[in-house]
């Protein structure tokens, strides 16, 4: 039974794995994009969405309503992870749980809850509420990668810097932040792409008057039988594209992040 | 404020952390312009510590620091016209050579050509001119460690603090580094105060050395000083090899030890005095026993003794010597004596350190309790009847014990006290003890037991042993 001592056919069930559940549906993703519903090759998919101004629209805003997003995480995110991260605070452990705590909930019962939060205090559901709903739940998913890029960070070399004439701000500016650039670049990552893609957070918690580049991918497949799956294929494929685009983004310093342990 | 001669001045600074313990007890230190200092002890002994407050990372809790004359205690770190060289280096990953040791320059924001030209220099100070553009992390630890020096001097500080530089390094790289330290130190005229536990390299690149044990300095001295004429027991222990031994001083040059007298240099003791008497190990000199053939008035040599081993060094060897009234010392020649072999020892006077003893016995404060009890050191202790008759009950006393005639035991629950053994000195016939107690005070002990540093111990004491002496009032 030599074959099973190769370590090599240890891989094989993630392999298959691989092979139906990622490369397999992302075939068949490109082949719905390029045909129509009589199977002939076509990129009228494509046409349809970039004509119809609508679609077009919302597939921007969905990615101004990411980009803020993240942007409104990695605001509060950075200094909460630095606060946690500098060795003077005593019980950075508790602080990092209550951060990560949310996390051990599932997110559409999170993302109700909100909703119910919002009907209590009588707020008004909608673009604020939705820019809300999308800040909580992906906070913690900021946070951590920089709390660990920082909590590595060796503190000489903030008084290596002190020392050669930095103050407080020159050392944040010159030092802490360069360094601590892997994490948030994992972060923006983690909170960028998911949210791109959202649907749920946004259905609920503006009662379904904004829709999401997730949702009309989403509606394409849902209603109507098969009748949109073509046309739903070529969104998600442009989505694959953009998530794809942002991860490269920065794709030089990847080696080094990787060395200092900035994904996660 | 007039300008001082003295470019750094610590006055009676003392630093003690949140927990209680004192890192620097009442230190004073005054370092020329120029001057390349040493700051020397074994870990902990707070010589970082110091440096760290010169340096403004840690704020001292006493005394004042000035630098050329002006007071910089609690002047932040970037304000001050001194540069460290961290002990990791501490270089900045994400910055390659030239950044790194230009990131002071551009702090200051000086303009790109001078900053270029200055970088240049002082890579080329530091050999490491071709490596400009190379990625810290690609650079073996000697060329880190001379990126770390031209990115400190590369802002011309008055003061350059190097903490334990080469501790990294192994030992080859260590001793050329040290050559290229003393030469640099030289071409920039400024001050270096540097750290380490090696005292090797402090006699090597000082001009004068800093001693340091448990927050207090031992002795301040250029390197021969502390070398030939250390003052006390500690100093001698740690700087080179050495044998120090209990002595007395029979008379002004004339000093009693291994059962013998021996002339000395050392004057102004008092007569009977206790002392401490240390020889160097390559100070004695030794022969092939000639006892047979001179048996008279005329036989200069001064100790008769076996050989117990010899081991060779290189370039010497190292004998250690069993006198015939059971003196063991550490002697050192370029011959080898093969042990058993019967040898003859002889020191000149000049050779033989006498030293004050910082204590003769242990002395304590204390309070005489019920049923001829006294209390000392958080521990009450039982005294003979006799002693306790003397005294009130209630009454304050002092309390002397001999160094040999306190008891260690194993089992530290044997013990009236439990401590741990924190610091040895063989004297030749015995092991001179520093014997820490749980509450933190300090009792000497002599024995002929062996124990090693970190040693759980019982401490006991005979009732007969102890003396108690009437406190005299003030009033």
């Amino acid at each position: 039974m030599k074959v099973y001592q190769n370590r090599r056919t240890w891989a094989w069930p993630y392999l298959l794995f691989m092979a139906c559940l990622v490369v397999l549906p992302l075939i068949l993703i490109g082949i719905y994009a390029f045909t129509d519903m009589q199977g002939h090759f076509t990129v009228q998919n494509f046409l349809l969405f970039f004509s119809k101004s609508e679609a077009v629209n919302t597939f921007i805003y969905s990615i101004a309503i990411a980009l803020l997003t993240t942007i409104i995480c990695l605001v509060i995110g950075y200094p909460a992870a630095y606060i946690m991260a500098m060795k003077s605070f005593r019980t950075p452990a508790v602080i990092a749980m209550l951060f990560i705590l949310p996390m051990w909930i599932n997110f559409l019962l999170r993302t109700i809850a909100t909703v119910e939060l919002f009907h209590i205090f009588n707020l008004p559901l909608g673009e604020g509420a939705l820019l809300f709903g999308m800040a909580y739940d992906f906070l913690p998913f900021m946070i951590y990668p920089i709390y660990n890029t920082l909590q590595k960070m060796d503190v000489s070399l903030f008084e290596a810097a002190q020392d050669l004439g930095a103050n407080r701000i020159r050392v944040f500016t010159k030092v802490i932040l360069p360094l601590s650039a892997p994490g948030i670049y994992s972060g923006i990552i983690m909170v960028f792409m998911p949210t791109v893609s959202t649907f749920a957070i946004s259905e609920l918690l503006t009662h379904n008057k904004i829709t999401l580049f997730g949702s009309l991918i989403q509606r394409s497949f849902g209603e109507g039988g098969t009748t949109m799956w073509n046309y739903g294929a070529a969104l998600s494929l442009i989505m694959l594209l953009i998530i794809a685009g942002t991860s490269f983004f920065g794709q030089g310093d990847a080696d080094v992040d990787n060395q200092k342990g900035g994904l996660l | 404020m007039a300008k001082s001669e003295y470019i750094i001045e610590v006055n009676h600074v003392s630093k003690q952390f949140e927990d209680g313990k004192f890192a620097l007890d009442d230190v004073s230190l005054k370092v020329r312009k120029g001057e390349f200092v040493t700051i020397l002890g074994p870990s902990g002994c707070g010589k970082t510590t110091l440096l760290r407050c010169i340096a403004g990372f840690q704020v001292a809790t006493e005394g004042d620091i000035l630098l050329n004359g002006e007071d910089v205690t609690e002047m932040p770190p970037h304000l001050r016209p001194v540069n460290t060289v961290f002990q990791k280096y501490a270089l900045f990953p994400h910055l390659n050579v030239f950044e790194n040791v230009a990131f002071g320059l551009k702090l200051k924001g000086v303009e790109k050509v001078e900053m270029e030209r200055r970088v240049k220099k002082a890579l080329k100070m530091v050999s490491m001119s071709d490596y400009e553009y190379r990625d810290v992390d690609s650079l073996s630890g000697g060329q880190q460690q001379r990126v770390a020096i031209a990115r400190a001097i590369i802002n011309e500080p008055e003061v350059l603090l190097l903490d334990e530089p080469l501790a990294a390094l192994d030992r080859k790289m260590r001793a050329d580094m040290q050559l290229e330290l003393r030469e640099m130190h030289k071409k920039l005229g400024i001050t270096f105060i540097y750290v380490t536990h090696d005292q090797e390299e402090a006699l090597t690149l000082s001009d004068r050395v800093v001693v340091m044990r448990e927050g207090k300095i031992q002795q301040i001295g250029s390197p021969t000083d502390v070398y030939n004429e250390p003052k006390n027991c500690f100093v001698a222990n740690f700087i080179g090899e050495s044998n120090i031994l209990d002595a007395v001083m029979v008379k002004d040059k004339l000093v009693h030890f291994c059962d013998r007298d021996f002339e000395c240099v050392d004057k102004g003791f008092g007569e009977d005095q206790e002392v401490d008497v240390v020889v160097r190990p390559e100070d004695w000199y030794i022969v092939e026993s000639q006892k047979s053939k001179v048996d008279n008035d005329d036989n200069p040599w001064q100790l008769h003794g076996t050989v117990q081993s010899c081991i060779f060094k290189g370039v010497h060897y190292e004998m250690t010597v069993l006198t015939e009234n059971g003196y063991e010392l550490m002697v050192q020649d370029y011959h080898c004596f093969e042990p058993e072999m019967e040898v003859d020892l002889l020191v000149k006077p000049e050779d033989i350190q006498v030293m004050a003893k910082a204590r003769l016995c242990n002395t304590f404060e204390g309070e005489v309790l019920e049923d001829n009890r006294v209390l000392f050191l958080d521990g009450e202790w039982d005294i003979s009847d006799r002693t306790a008759e003397r005294f009130d009950i209630g009454e304050k006393v002092e309390v002397e014990v001999d160094f040999n005639h306190i008891n260690l035991q194993d089992d530290e629950e044997d013990g009236t006290l439990s401590g741990e053994v924190h610091f040895i000195l063989y004297k030749g016939d015995h092991y001179h003890l520093q014997v820490r107690t749980d509450e933190g005070d300090d009792i000497y002990v002599d024995t002929k037991d062996i124990w090693d540093v970190g040693d759980r111990v019982g401490i006991k004491i005979a009732p007969s042993w102890i003396r108690l002496y009437k406190v005299e009032s003030e009033e």
